[in-house]
């Protein structure tokens, strides 16, 4: 196991390499925009502008930069240095990893208690009018893009600009760290948290519900109702225990993904979050930045795997890695 | 001798999407306290439905039950759930055909036995983990306390068998219905397997149902067996008395399509023609008339009753043919005669 648990994570470093190297390609040699230009300002002169490149050194060749920014990365832990503000990289990421973390953290809370509650209910009372209407409505939830039910949910809701408002929701832009003021997160967040996880929950009820169906049908489940026990310990320790499996998986891979940034929900809703910060950056061709905040995205998922990989080990004891 | 679980007329039917399943038609048997009863059949005779629902176990929104199935004097099939539920795994257990697959794979064989034991019984979990090494050792599964331990996939398939009747036994149940228990095993481990069974019925004195598809497999061990086709119970009888003087064509196609050692080797095993019936439209009359070789016009519409042979009140079939007419197409038939040439000797015409 300690041996797979090595290998894997040296794995982990070659993928990051090879996602940094794809990333600058697409950055550096695709160019959207040009640095230097958008750095200078409105109306900028050229002198200024070619300063601009040769300090950051984007007159070398693509392969010199490429090893430059390695090398200060690999050899100093140093991400490097925005080109539109200067500000450290790393200093920024993990300024605003917490907001990101907190909006995907709270979202999967959220999505899980909901998504297992319905999957269950629904797999039980399969074919009953509860069971279709959740199913409909968890397909509306599932073909509902995130930007738009943040922004039907704004527009509704929101404590200053909603139709329909919820003081206790705070508007959009309203983010402050848990470290500062707990309640007014949670307020500022719920709203976020709500429309992130909807979409998950609804996917997360339909495969439990799938899964659930089908393990009730094991020879299994009919073994543990022969012995006597009762319908509800058939149901959440036998028949659960198999069909949840499958939902850590994609809660490992899901939250993987979210971790890095929620771009979308970070967008809508103004929290100053990394995938705030990446969106930012892409817009202003902020090099260092986008490769900074994929990295991050890129650890987090490959992490995720890892993670998702051992505790299925531990979940499915036939399950053995070596 | 009084029964200990008395079915009568059960009828059990699927509603199904092609229409309703009449899996069960009638079927009555005798299950006697101490005894062996094998019941026999082809896939889809109903064999199985019969025990599981007598268990409980088929009760859902689809299905319709009729008939009752008493159990020291209480009816299971209109007992409500919950006190269904403390007689089953407790008074009544019941193990099945895959021994893999009846295990939860993700649990401990200890933590299923242990479950087993406190569904019915107020013990501490150390308590229960004594009583299932010690189950399983009564199984012949050898270090008991080690292996209690294991998970149902480090087993090999006979101990999985072994292992879930510990668990069938842990209550020390009066019946033990084994449903197919020796269908998914190696040859070798199937006669270890019955040999437990029977063993564990005369030691703990319990009365046992074994279904099988398989003559064979209940003919060393069952005190009384019932053959069943097509839903119903078509004869029933103590077991030597079905091996030397079967009554029904569907019994004597099942032993002739058995190879025995007693018979050369030349001489060809006899199938029963056609397929077992559709269910959903049983055919009228005597339901194996579509595929027995002796029938008469009056079989296709007349339905048999299950009735004492004469001078055998525990010999019991449902054939319209007569008492003499069977016994000597039976006496041809063991000549080594076929079906179609033992018809002509005893001068019963061709109806098809």
């Amino acid at each position: 196991m300690v041996r797979y648990i090595i290998r894997r994570l040296l794995w982990v470093v070659v993928l990051l390499v090879v996602v940094s190297f794809i990333t600058f390609i697409i950055f550096y040699l695709l160019p959207t925009a040009d640095p230097a230009q958008l750095r200078a300002g409105r109306q900028p002169n050229p002198q200024l502008v070619e300063q601009i490149r040769e300090n950051l050194g984007l007159n070398d060749p693509w392969y010199q930069q490429y090893g430059h920014y390695m090398e200060r990365l690999v050899f100093h832990g140093d991400f490097g240095y925005s080109y539109q503000n200067n500000a450290d990289v790393k200093t920024q990421l993990f300024d605003k990893a917490p907001a990101s973390i907190s909006v995907a953290l709270g979202a999967a809370v959220i999505w899980l208690i909901t998504g297992i509650a319905v999957g269950i209910i629904s797999a039980l009372r399969s074919r009953s009018v509860l069971d279709r209407t959740t199913m409909g409505l968890s397909l509306v939830a599932i073909s509902a893009p995130v930007y738009w039910l943040g922004l039907v949910a704004l527009y509704l809701f929101a404590a200053d600009i909603g139709k329909f408002p919820v003081t206790f929701f705070k508007g959009a832009g309203s983010y402050v760290p848990f470290s500062q003021d707990p309640a007014t997160w949670f307020q500022s967040l719920l709203l976020p948290w709500i429309v992130l996880a909807a979409g998950f929950a609804a996917l997360y009820a339909r495969l439990l519900r799938a899964n659930l169906i089908e393990v009730m049908s094991e020879d299994y489940i009919r073994t543990a109702r022969a012995k006597g026990l009762s319908e509800r310990r058939v149901v959440l320790k036998h028949g659960l225990r198999s069909a949840i499996t499958p939902i850590v998986t994609a809660l490992g891979l899901d939250l993987g993904v979210l971790l890095g940034g929620t771009i979308l929900v970070e967008t809508v809703f103004n929290i100053p979050g990394v995938g705030r910060y990446s969106y930012d950056a892409i817009t202003n061709a902020d090099i260092p930045v986008i490769q900074g905040t994929v990295l991050l995205g890129a650890f987090f998922i490959v992490m995720a795997n890892l993670v998702v990989d051992i505790v299925y080990a531990f979940l499915d004891p036939r399950v053995r890695y070596s | 001798m009084a029964a200990l679980l008395e079915i009568d007329g059960l009828t059990v039917d699927f509603a199904t999407e092609d229409g309703v399943v009449h899996a069960v038609r009638g079927v009555s048997l005798n299950v006697n306290a101490g005894q062996m009863l094998g019941v026999v059949g082809e896939s889809g005779s109903g064999k199985s439905v019969t025990m599981l629902t007598v268990m409980g176990l088929t009760r859902g929104p689809g299905t319709t039950i009729g008939g009752t199935a008493k159990f020291d004097g209480r009816d299971l099939l209109t007992m409500p759930g919950d006190e269904l539920r403390r007689i089953r795994g407790n008074e009544i257990a019941m193990i099945f055909q895959d021994p893999l697959s009846s295990l939860h794979p993700f649990y401990k064989v200890g933590a299923q036995l242990i479950e087993a034991i406190q569904a019915h019984r107020n013990v501490r979990k150390g308590e229960a983990r004594e009583r299932s090494i010690e189950l399983l050792r009564m199984v012949g599964i050898p270090d008991p306390a080690g292996r209690v331990d294991s998970y149902p996939h480090e087993f090999s398939g006979g101990m999985r068998q072994r292992a879930m009747i510990a668990m069938a036994l842990a209550n020390d149940p009066k019946v033990l219905i084994a449903d197919e228990p020796t269908t998914a095993l190696d040859v070798t481990v199937q006669a270890q397997i019955l040999d437990l069974i029977a063993r564990l019925q005369r030691e703990l004195n319990m009365a046992v149902v074994l279904i099988t598809h398989d003559l064979g497999v209940v003919a060393e061990h069952t005190h009384h067996i019932a053959v069943m086709y097509a839903g119903e119970a078509i004869e029933e009888a103590p077991t030597d008395v079905m091996f030397d003087s079967p009554s029904h064509p569907y019994t004597w196609g099942l032993l002739q399509s058995i190879p025995r050692l007693d018979r050369s080797r030349d001489e060809p095993l006899i199938p029963i023609p056609g397929l077992p019936p559709s269910l959903i439209s049983p055919p009228g009359g005597c339901g194996f008339h579509p595929r027995c070789p002796y029938v008469r016009e009056r079989h296709r519409r007349v339905h048999p009753e299950l009735e004492p042979v004469p001078d055998h009140p525990e010999h019991r079939v449902a054939c319209l043919l007569d008492e003499p007419t069977r016994r000597r197409l039976w006496e041809e038939l063991k000549r080594g005669e076929v079906p179609e040439a033992a018809r002509q000797k005893v001068g019963l015409k061709d109806s098809a």
